[in-house]
């Protein structure tokens, strides 16, 4: 391992390689440190990666990157108790390249990102963690301490991509107001089933994917639910508020364990044998929980910054990681080759961060997070939907059909909503999502 | 999964016992514990959110009020340390490189 490096990157996840890669290329001398016994060993997420991201950073990077499936169909499905509404779309060209998500392992998929840093020039050193920063006498980061011997490492810059508890920004004071309600933690298991039973089951030909997000699955802990489809597994899991969870009582395993026993759920579960059981925190508060991102000597990029992006219907951080890590590559060879790699010279990285879909996205679904985690959208709307979709969908002969304004009405009564309050979120949904 | 165990009723796990659950997991477990807990601060935590909230299970109440802890299957989720709010119950780390959990299919 190197004593010393233009760039040392801690953490070899989907920021911290893609960070390495455009720095490698640049020709600076990178050393990328995991502390796992190979990239993605630490890693889970629910199972999909957003790919447009790469179309740059690896042109044609679908014919060698390691999927399960391609995601040909999104669903997103409501539910309460017993009831479950499905709204699915099948996308336009989503079976082609240069396709709009896949499933993968992050055991594969990682390894597979870090593996270009490598080939680009960066020196990958795994089964090492990174246990601290190392400073000068004016505080200002000149590198990291490693848990081997002799395992300092000195660089004109740190990047930290050391995931969703970085200890590395905490140690560099970039978190000035951490809070637990900022955070969620993610469930899951993967269950095999045969091929064909698996396709048959899910209507799926050849390598396509349907991925199902779920709302309103969680015995009344804000978060949501989700399941992906692998080659011959599936990945059925829980994403729950900390301080919800705190607060419940509830293990999650159960939480899990009701969700597959749903109506709606059971069926596409049933037989399924686990394989893999896992569980890790996700930044969400979005905005409102990101650190600040520069310190003398060090930048941060990914789930350490804060930028996954968790609103509802998108659960996407691997594609904002890469995309954070790759601006924070680029800041690196501009305050590398200028000499100055102090906080100001640094700025750069927010400013391109604010350009590209990064901030762009966070800027704009800015409190999404909080209308989604809500009580209405948890628990209140789920109801009211399945409820006007049952009575839409049940004949009621030889009663006449009451009609749509009928049946809002009554459910909305049932459900104690107030059309104010419908209204508001309305508004609210509509200017951060619209 | 044991095919041959019917599900018991109200039981949700297809006769998987948690133990069999967490044995799906790859664990090269550390010679120093990462995470370490004073039971002795824990006896005045009223939550013990730690022991319900933990994804692997791995806090326990003793009956002296405190908990017993052990690290050996722990995820490194970061579960525990944010939902704990009894300060210096806990003290959390990464288990040294190379060990602690190995996901391969998640
Ligand atoms: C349940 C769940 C579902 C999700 N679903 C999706 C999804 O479907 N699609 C999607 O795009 N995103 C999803 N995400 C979010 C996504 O997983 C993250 O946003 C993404 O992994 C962030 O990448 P990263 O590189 O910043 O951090 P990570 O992937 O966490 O990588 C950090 C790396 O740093 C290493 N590391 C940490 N500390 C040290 C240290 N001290 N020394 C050395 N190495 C260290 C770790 O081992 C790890 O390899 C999900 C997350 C969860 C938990
Ligand atoms: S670890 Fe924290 S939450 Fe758990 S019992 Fe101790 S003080 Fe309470
Ligand atoms: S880090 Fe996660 S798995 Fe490990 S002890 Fe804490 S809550 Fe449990």
């Amino acid at each position: 391992m190197a004593e010393s490096a233009d760039v040392v990157v801690a953490g070899a996840g989907p920021a911290g390689a893609a960070a390495a890669l455009v720095a490698a290329r640049a020709g600076l001398r990178v050393v990328l440190v995991e502390r796992g016994p190979f990239p993605g060993s630490k890693n889970m997420y629910g199972g999909v990666i957003y790919p447009r991201v790469l179309d740059t950073l690896l042109p044609r990077w679908w014919e060698e990157v390691p999927v399960q499936r391609w995601v040909t169909r999104r669903a997103t499905m409501v539910m309460t108790g017993t009831k479950a509404l499905t709204v699915e779309f099948r996308g336009e060209d989503w079976d082609a390249p240069p396709y709009n998500g896949a499933t993968a392992y992050r055991a594969d998929f990682d390894s597979w990102l870090a593996g270009k840093a490598a080939d680009a020039g960066a020196e990958l050193v795994c089964s090492t963690t990174v246990t601290g920063l190392l400073r000068d006498g004016t505080g200002r980061v000149t590198g990291v301490r490693t848990d081997r011997p002799d395992g300092d490492i000195r660089a004109s810059l740190v990047i930290a991509g050391d995931g969703v508890n970085s200890f590395l920004a905490k140690e560099a004071g970039l978190y000035e107001d951490w809070s637990v309600t900022h955070f969620t933690v993610g469930v899951k298991e993967v269950l095999a089933l045969p091929r064909e039973v698996l396709e048959d089951r899910f209507n799926l030909t050849g390598d396509e994917g349907l991925d199902i997000e779920i709302l309103g699955g969680t015995q009344g802990i804000p978060g949501g639910g989700f399941l992906y489809t692998n080659l011959d597994t599936i990945a059925v899991g829980v994403v729950l508020s900390l301080a919800g969870l705190r607060d419940s009582g509830k293990r999650p395993e159960d939480i899990i364990a009701a969700l597959k026993d749903h109506p709606a759920i059971a069926p596409l579960v049933r037989g399924g044998e686990l394989k893999e059981y896992s569980a890790h925190t996700i930044p969400e508060g979005g905005m409102d929980g990101m650190p600040h991102l520069a310190a003398d000597g060090m930048l941060v990029a990914g789930d350490a910054a804060h930028l996954c992006l968790a609103s509802g219907i998108w659960l996407e951080g691997v594609n904002f990681a890469i995309g954070s890590g790759a601006l924070a590559g680029e800041t690196a060879i501009e305050a590398i080759g200028s000499g100055d790699t102090s906080a100001a010279a640094l700025s750069g990285y927010r400013r391109r961060l604010e350009n590209s879909f990064v901030l762009a996205n966070h800027r704009k679904l800015r409190g999404a997070h909080k209308l989604i985690l809500g009580k209405r959208a948890q628990t209140v709307y789920p109801e009211l939907a399945c409820g006007i979709a049952q009575r839409v969908f049940t004949v009621t002969d030889p009663q006449p059909k009451a009609g749509l304004r009928r049946w809002v009405h009554d459910e909305r009564k049932r459900g104690g909503v107030r059309l104010r309050d419908i209204v508001k979120d309305g508004w609210v949904g509509w200017r951060t999502f619209g | 999964m044991n095919q041959d165990v019917a599900p018991l009723p109200g039981s949700h796990y297809d006769g998987l016992s948690f133990e069999d659950r967490m044995a799906t997991v790859e664990f090269r477990v550390a010679a120093r514990p990462h995470i370490t807990v004073d039971s002795d601060v824990c006896r005045s935590c009223t939550t013990k959110a730690c022991v319900h909230a933990c994804p692997a299970q791995l806090f326990v109440p003793t009956s002296d009020g405190g908990v017993l802890f052990n690290y050996e299957q722990c995820f490194e989720c970061g579960t525990c340390y944010m939902v704990c709010n009894t300060e210096g119950a806990l003290t959390w780390s990464y288990p040294e490189g190379g060990h602690g959990v190995v996901f391969r299919r998640s």
